[in-house]
């Protein structure tokens, strides 16, 4: 089972890079499960997404045994960290998350200012994210991906989340 | 079976009230069960039904009561606070025998408690909520595609009744979303709203009881001219001071439910062919539960496992059966310890009936779940 | 014309209520006026609350729904909305209206749902004993006001003004004949009609108050309310103590079932 954990604060976009996530892995013929946790902030604040997915029923619907934890703002990284272990990866956005931690397996990007540099706008930088946890996890192939973000947003923007798609899929070996 | 989807356990639970014919919504926005109101304000005008936003809790349940009065199939959905709010009307649709169907997506409480956090501490008002004396039934699903299910249930069993049917959803499967095939509206099997059976020339009375103790009162405008009220009432429906009639809808109340109780009763066994230890769960909980019992049977344990999904009226046949044939039986829980009491009082001490609570907002973890079976094995094989 | 007196439940007579209660003749009041409109009685609900005044419901032959205390509206709202061809009106009493059941007033009001609202207006909870309601004047007694009231009461037409009711008239059980006619024009206004009746409760509240027998309090009545023209032209100093009766506010607002038929449209439901 392929047990990953998206966070950042609300706003991001994380709740929705970890449904179409799941919607991917459905594309797939998998089971998933995407579950969330929140404040009361609806901009702001800390949120994760947790995705799971597995070619069986998942019965305990949340993470358990984290292996990629993605964290896209400091708060994030240290509020939703707390049960790494010495094999989980630990994604992070380099320029949000000064102090990243939990593990030695660690990939920095800049994943917001790839966003504003290539696409003009912060608002990319989940799926950018997204491209990128498809790239380290291989729990989706990068062509589902590609058709279950493209289900997702709007029509008028398809184009630029699949160029996000793609500069988060090879900001990383 | 229509095409995999992923869905959140709300959304399925509101589609499936209107797969078995709801027509009709209003309630008031509460977290964590707003989408099943803004599920129902989207999709009920695309089948000519209605959505109305009430002024608060309680206006959300009068409003669905006076639509099912005037005929609409008609649910509501709030979470703890509501639900204390709604209280009061949902034992007057119990004793003016209105079908209605209540959500409650539960949440931490008391009183506001944590809003976004889940909870299964409404097991017990479920069951008492209201002033008075009425039976309830109340179905807490596991799963999302369970949650369309029970929607469906709840809906037929609120028609078939006549009598409020609660679902105890929790925040865990409400807010999850997961993998779903949905059946297609041939394959959904729909009670419809029961009818009078005779015209006002032969003598019809709106509250006298059929054969199955319920009662055929009559949709408003369709020429019957009937009261309702929340008064004790006798079979015409009018007001009864008479302590006779007064005991006489008190059990019957109770026995339209109490004869139908096996037939209602759902659950799933699961892993309990030799197992010396049961572990009984229901909602989000039961989900978790699986997963420790599936590890300790691996494990070489016997372990197996109740799946509650009628929570009221209680399953008493299936936990004293069950009580006789293990050793111990394991209750993990979101609250400080509700559902076991009942659990304990069947099994009259054939069983040692072991509490797991938990109520610091978080979910169980498998590990917590069987750490506890393990304990529980080890003191029932002294 | 239909005879008003068959609509009533005559075997659910005599009522409940005391010997001089103003309560029966806001009663036959709507019954007249609904025999005026000749109204389908199949196709009329008739809501209550709790209290002296909600009794009335059960009086009535037609499809009637005698609900829990202060929740009428929410009810008939339902079930306007649910089968909008009926004619909803409902009866409530001072503290089912304006106490437990305000928060819905002012919102059924502010929707303008087509119900027509009939406050039966005595100034105190009669059937529990004669305890002060938000309608009871300052300086009256009640069993909870033993030392009279000092809390302010509402002015219902005005609240019912200020939330958006696109009909508002007052009358009183004095004004037995023209009160028929207030009623009737709320029943035809499409939205959300009220009409306050002033009665006497010479059991609960006059005794108590030493206003004297049921007649002296309609005498009272009779001289408080008075056309609405007539009041505008006294000084503040002469109105005070006198209440303006008749139609008081009309408006034109869209109707709440109408327009939602219309989201059903644009939903395509209307095909469903």
């Amino acid at each position: 089972m392929k047990e990953i954990r998206l966070s950042g604060s609300g706003g991001q976009g994380l709740i929705t890079a970890g449904i179409i996530l799941a919607e991917a892995a459905i594309m797939e013929g998998k089971q998933a499960i995407q579950s969330q946790s929140y404040g009361p902030e609806a901009r702001g604040g800390s949120s994760k997404a947790e995705v799971l997915i597995d070619d069986k029923f998942i019965y305990h619907p949340k993470v358990v045994n984290p292996q990629i934890f993605l964290a896209m703002t400091q708060q994030a990284m240290d509020k939703y960290s707390h049960d790494l272990t010495p094999d989980s990866i630990v994604i992070v956005d380099e320029d949000l998350v000064p102090r990243p931690h939990g593990s030695q397996h660690m990939i920095k990007v800049p994943i917001t200012r790839l966003s504003v540099e290539h696409l003009g706008r912060d608002l990319f930088a989940n799926i950018i994210a997204l491209g990128l946890l498809v790239k380290v996890t291989g729990a989706v192939s990068f062509e589902t991906i590609q058709k279950a973000v493209a289900k997702r947003v709007p029509p008028a923007t398809v184009a630029k989340n699949m160029e996000a798609l793609r500069i988060g899929y090879e900001s990383v070996q | 079976m229509s095409e995999a989807r992923l869905m959140q356990g709300n959304e399925a639970c509101a589609e499936g009230a209107v797969a078995a014919g709801v027509r009709f919504f209003g309630g008031y926005p509460i977290t964590p069960s707003t989408e099943i109101a803004e599920y129902m304000a989207v999709n009920l005008p695309k089948v000519g039904g209605t959505f109305i936003q009430m002024e608060d809790e309680i206006a959300g349940i009068g409003v669905v009561l006076g639509a099912s009065l005037a005929g609409k199939k008609a649910l509501t959905a709030t979470s703890g606070p509501g639900f204390s709010l709604k209280q009061e009307l949902i034992g007057y649709a119990a004793i003016a025998e209105i079908p209605v169907v209540i959500v409650n997506v539960q949440r931490m409480g008391p009183s506001t408690g944590q809003p976004t956090s889940p909870a299964q501490a409404d097991i017990m008002q479920a069951r008492w909520g209201t002033h008075g004396d009425h039976p309830m039934i109340a179905l807490s699903p596991w799963t999302v595609r369970e949650s369309f299910d029970v929607a469906i249930k709840a809906v037929n069993y609120a028609e078939r009744f006549r009598t409020p049917v609660i679902i105890l959803l929790d925040e865990v499967v409400g807010h999850m979303r997961e993998r779903v095939e949905l059946p297609q509206a041939h394959e959904i099997e729909i009670y419809p709203r029961r009818v009078p059976d005779k015209t006002k020339a032969q003598g019809y009375k709106p509250y006298t009881p059929m054969e199955d103790l319920v009662p055929n009162p009559a949709d408003f405008g369709t020429g019957y001219r009937i009261h309702c009220t929340g008064l004790v009432h006798d079979e015409t429906g009018f007001p009864s001071g008479s302590p006779s009639i007064t005991e006489q809808t008190i059990e019957r109340l109770h026995e339209k439910i109490a004869r139908v109780q096996e037939e209602i009763t759902h659950y799933d066994e699961f892993f309990m062919d030799d197992a010396e230890i049961a572990v009984v769960a229901f909602g989000g909980t039961a989900r978790t539960a699986y997963a420790a019992v599936e590890a300790a049977r691996s494990a070489g344990r016997k372990v197996g496992m109740i799946r509650i999904m009628t929570i009221w009226p209680f399953a008493d046949s299936v936990m004293r059966n069950l009580a006789k044939r293990v050793k111990g039986i394991l209750v993990p829980e979101m609250n400080y310890g509700q559902y076991v009491y009942e659990v304990e009082r069947a099994a009259a001490g054939q069983a040692k009936v072991v509490s797991l609570p938990k109520y610091n907002s978080e979910v169980f973890t498998p590990d917590e779940i069987g750490q506890a079976i393990e304990e529980l094995a080890a003191e029932v094989a002294e | 014309m239909k005879d008003y007196e068959s609509l009533f439940r005559t075997n659910r007579l005599p009522h409940i209520w005391c010997p001089g209660c103003g309560h029966g003749i806001a009663m036959k009041a709507l019954a007249k006026a609904i025999a005026k409109l000749d109204l389908d009685q199949d196709k009329t609900v008739i809501v209550s609350g709790i209290g002296c005044s909600s009794r009335a419901s059960g009086y009535m032959d037609f499809d009637t729904l005698h609900t829990a205390h202060g929740r009428a509206l929410p009810f008939a709202t339902g079930i306007k909305l649910a089968n909008p061809e009926l004619n909803v009106i409902v009866i409530t009493g001072d503290g089912d209206c304006m106490a437990i059941g305000g928060n819905h007033f002012i919102h059924a009001a502010r929707r303008n749902i087509d119900l027509t609202v009939l406050l039966f207006n005595n100034n105190i909870y009669g059937m529990t004993g004669g305890q002060a309601s938000p309608l009871t004047p300052v300086d009256k007694k009640a069993t909870t006001a033993p030392y009279g009231t000092f809390d302010r009461p509402f002015n219902p037409c005005e609240v019912a003004k200020t939330a958006g009711a696109t009909y508002i008239a007052r009358g009183t059980a004095f004004h037995a004949a023209p009160l028929v006619d207030l009623i009737a024009q709320g029943i035809q206004n499409k939205g959300f009609s009220f009409v306050e009746t002033l009665v006497q409760c010479p059991t609960s509240y006059g005794r108590r108050n030493k206003m004297g027998s049921a007649a002296a309090m309609l005498k009272d009545m009779s001289e408080t309310v008075i056309p609405l023209a007539a009041y505008n032209k006294l000084s503040p100093e002469e109105r005070n103590g006198k209440l303006p009766g008749g139609v008081l506010h009309t408006d034109i607002f869209p109707e709440y079932a109408a327009e939602y038929a219309k989201i059903i449209t644009r939903a395509g439901g209307d095909k469903a």
